[in-house]
């Protein structure tokens, strides 16, 4: 398993949510209401119990707080510093109820959990060993929650991922003012260091290793593999200064970025990605950066209150604008040749322009994976995402999924409860199995 | 490491040292279930005579920076719901939860009533009895309650009788509505109590409401005196149950109630010589479920303090519990701001010119005000009144002087540090 290397050009950036002092802690703590069947644990993909965590913390219980939020999620360190808590818990706050400003449960969860790293304090021992052995394909946030629920019901565990590094997304991809690579990797041996998850890295299923072969050497499978590699519009190829937006993040949060000589950056698409994009590219020093959408601000996949912050670092919209190709010199982009869509998103005749650029991102989505699972068969794909159960099983006995591969790719948190509970599912049919 | 949390008190074990005071949450065994789900290792049901009836209005509040309850007051009295009733549930939930503590809180008048109260009780399974010496409300004016508390020799009359019908523990719940707590713990212990819980609420007026001039809780345009508890009144407890522990003539375990809201204000009062410890107020206000975080961090003190058990602390902190006489006169410390963390905000300036020594002073080249550490008489109120942690720091200062006590200077005229902050 490889290291995340020192010269990452993700280092630059600083924390945009700042961490709490204890005063500060513990003044938001006592402010909790400490509802009752609160919406925020509801608001929770992974049902933490918000109220008590946050009473813990007002109370000098702290361990005791850090353990209430990783009873629940073990990811929970990276998940208050990623979340996008404006959305969830913090969202149905009841004080946004009376206009009050709702409590930073993501800073009081991130102070929590920080703690517990510091203190070195851990929480969950593996079970009595049961003999299974679990393959996590993917060694995502996913099947890292699945992997440590799968040893603490005591079964084996063997993570593959086709990177040297472990994390997933949470290493290659999460925006560095949220978490930086090394402070996921930090998290990644938290959850290894519960002892008895093998990693494989490097290896990529099935082409290294097949499924049968999987099959044959474990007793259940789980699949987190995650989405596949950018999409793009067409025409990128053999350019060196268009790629697609996952990829160039990956790039600058796993080593150095050389971004000299570019002034002004396209990023293409309207979603979370785009807006993590442009506000990267602020922080990386391009001084124009601009979003161009084909539809208007108001009906962004993004959300609202990263674009909110992205505005702030500068960045510009250009909305109802539609990329159709690029204006080319050798193998570099010049421009992206646009035109403007009415409200229907249908081109205006006429319209046709060019927006020049030294650096273009492409970030309207990603490629799904699921004929990876095509030899399996069984395991059904819907439009390219592995379709599971609630419990997180296939229509392949000892075949579960979770995380962005089966979702089609939502939050990390997400991917920690579907994996968690998928872990349950899976102890359930291993044991019943005996 | 694993903590014991076995709580003893007189002979009644809980397996936390954690009950519900005998109060509206200990009113039924469906309520005592789920506090025992929850985590609650006793309850203490609420109080047994002859059932009453009650107002309508029953509770006031302290609302004080936003937290309603910080003090709490009630009106309510002693159980409304028939005998029955209640025997039946104590023995339902005994059935379900043998090892948990059921106490049974108990008030009648005559001898004979208190012989057939205690029989039924046991007959039922109570784990100990309490006799409810302290409501200052209602039923003090039926010559029960703190009316009986009051009187030594009436609290001794009736320990003897309900320690001569019972084969359960008995503890005496004591009012703190009397000068001085001390001769009513002996009373209770002369009587042959296996225990005292204190405090009982302090007889009290919440407020009055300045739109009808009528205090508050209010009854058809009336008012009553109710029992005051919730946060505030901790200190007053503290006391009472530290004067009782230090007190060489008192033997007797001590339960301590009295505006105990987390684990922390729990562990104070085992420390001052509490076996256990009752909640009320708090669980009025938040529900059960706030024991899990007093268990939780009760055991990470105990660990973190290398403690095995509740013996190995309850009452440590008594043998520092002096008569000012024996305090030292010569100790000396002043307060030092810190530079870096002060905030400018000169609360300490104004709290010591007004309300102290005249000895912080405005500081011309930068925000944090200057201590006169020569005038500085060591109050802490600059402390007290500092928004931010440990930015005043109270710190000892080598004067040349030994320990010299009060006591000591009268009996040999030990030297006297010169006297400070008496400009």
């Amino acid at each position: 398993m490889g290291r995340v290397p020192d010269d990452r050009a993700e280092a630059v950036f600083e924390d945009y949510k700042a961490a709490y002092s204890l005063q500060q802690a513990i003044a938001e703590s006592e402010r909790c209401l400490y509802c009752f069947d609160a919406p925020c644990i509801q608001a929770c993909p992974t049902g933490i119990d918000i109220p008590t965590f946050i009473r813990k913390i007002a109370t000098g219980n702290l361990k005791g707080s850090a353990k209430t939020i990783f009873d629940s999620n073990i990811l929970g360190m990276s998940c208050a510093r990623v979340c996008p808590v404006e959305v969830l818990c913090v969202g149905d706050c009841v004080y946004n109820r009376e206009d009050s400003p709702p409590i930073q449960i993501g800073k009081l969860q991130r102070f929590a959990t920080d703690r517990a790293y510091e203190e070195g304090w851990s929480f969950s021992e593996a079970g009595e060993p049961t003999g299974k052995k679990v393959a996590c394909i993917g060694a995502g946030p996913a099947s890292l929650a699945a992997a440590h629920k799968l040893r603490q019901l005591g079964h084996s565990v063997t993570l593959f991922d086709k990177r040297d590094v472990v994390g997933g997304l949470n290493i290659t991809g999460v925006a560095p003012y949220k978490i930086r690579a090394d402070q996921a990797e930090a998290e990644v041996e938290w959850v290894l260091g519960i002892g008895g998850i093998e990693v494989r890295t490097g290896v990529s299923i099935p082409t290294d290793v097949s499924w049968s072969d999987l099959e044959s050497e474990f007793d259940a499978i789980f699949l987190g593999f995650g989405l596949g590699p950018d999409r793009f519009i067409g025409g990128e190829e053999g350019l060196s200064n268009a790629h697609g937006a996952v990829e160039f993040i990956e790039s600058f949060k796993l080593g150095p970025v050389d971004l000299s000589g570019v002034k002004r950056a396209l990023v293409l698409g309207g979603g979370n990605t785009a807006v993590d994009a442009v506000r990267e590219l602020a922080g990386l020093g391009v001084a124009d950066v601009r979003m161009v959408y084909r539809g208007d601000e108001s009906g962004m996949s993004g959300y609202s209150h990263e674009w909110k912050a992205a505005k702030v670092d500068n960045v510009r919209g250009v909305w109802r604008t539609q990329p159709v190709g690029y204006e080319v010199e050798g193998d570099r982009v010049t421009g992206v040749r646009c035109v403007t869509v009415d409200a229907d998103k249908k081109p205006i005749p006429g319209s046709e322009h060019v927006l020049p650029a030294d650096l273009v991102l492409v970030a309207i989505g990603q490629a799904k994976l699921g004929e990876l699972v095509s030899d399996l068969s069984g395991v059904e794909v819907e439009w390219g995402r592995v379709v599971a159960g609630e419990d997180g099983a296939t229509g392949r006995p000892g075949v579960y999924c979770g995380g962005d591969c089966r979702n089609g790719g939502k939050e990390v948190v997400n991917a920690v409860a579907e994996g968690r509970d998928a872990a349950i599912a899976m102890n359930a049919y291993l044991m019943g199995a005996n | 490491m694993s903590v014991d949390l076995t709580s003893n008190t007189g002979g009644i074990i809980s397996p936390n040292p954690f009950w519900l005071a005998s109060a509206p949450p200990a009113n039924s065994g469906e309520q005592i279930k789920r506090a025992f789900d929850a985590g609650w290792g006793g309850a203490v049901w609420k109080t047994l005579g002859t059932p009453i009836q009650n107002v309508s209005s029953r509770f006031g509040a302290i609302r004080w920076k936003g937290n309603a309850g910080v003090g709490f007051n009630n009106i309510e009295l002693i159980t409304d719901r028939p005998l029955d009733v209640n025997f039946r549930e104590i023995a339902d939930v005994k059935k379900h939860y043998p090892k948990h503590a059921v106490i049974v809180s108990l008030m009648v008048e005559t001898r004979d009533e208190w012989r057939e109260i205690i029989k039924r009780s046991e007959d039922a399974g109570a784990d100990g009895l309490e006799l409810n010496f302290g409501c200052p409300h209602g039923m003090c004016e039926r010559g029960m309650g703190s009316a009986v508390g009051q009187e030594p020799t009436v609290n001794k009359r009736i320990t003897e009788w309900a320690k001569e019908f019972a084969t359960v523990p008995v503890l005496v719940k004591l009012t703190p509505n009397v000068g001085n707590i001390i001769p009513h713990g002996l009373a209770a212990q002369a009587g042959g109590a296996d225990g005292v819980s204190l405090i009982n609420t302090i007889k009290s007026i919440i407020g009055v409401d300045l739109d009808t001039m009528v205090p508050r809780p209010t009854v058809n345009g009336h008012s009553t005196n109710g029992g005051y508890c919730g946060a505030a009144v901790r200190p007053i407890a503290l006391h009472m149950v530290a004067a009782l522990s230090r007190d060489p003539s008192f033997n007797i375990p001590i339960s301590g109630i009295g505006g105990i809201t987390d684990w922390k204000d729990a562990v104070e009062f085992m420390l001052l010589g509490s076996s256990s410890v009752q909640v009320c107020t708090e669980v009025m206000l938040r529900g059960y479920r706030i024991v899990e975080d007093m268990i939780e961090g009760l055991e990470t003190w105990m660990e973190a303090k290398s403690f095995n058990s509740l013996d190995d602390f309850v009452g440590r902190s008594i043998p520092s519990y002096s008569n000012w006489g024996n305090l030292d006169l010569n100790y000396e410390i002043v307060a030092k701001i810190n530079a870096d963390t002060c905030i400018g905000c000169n609360r300490c300036m104004v709290a010591c010119h007004d309300g102290a020594h005249q000895c912080i002073h405005p500081n011309p080249n930068g925000i944090q005000p200057i201590v006169d550490e020569d005038e500085c008489v060591g109050c802490n109120l600059c402390q007290i009144v500092c928004p931010v942690p440990d930015c005043v720091q109270m710190v000892e200062v080598d004067n040349g002087f030994g320990p010299v006590t009060w006591n000591q200077h009268l009996a040999d005229g030990s030297t006297l540090r010169h006297k400070k902050g008496s400009h």
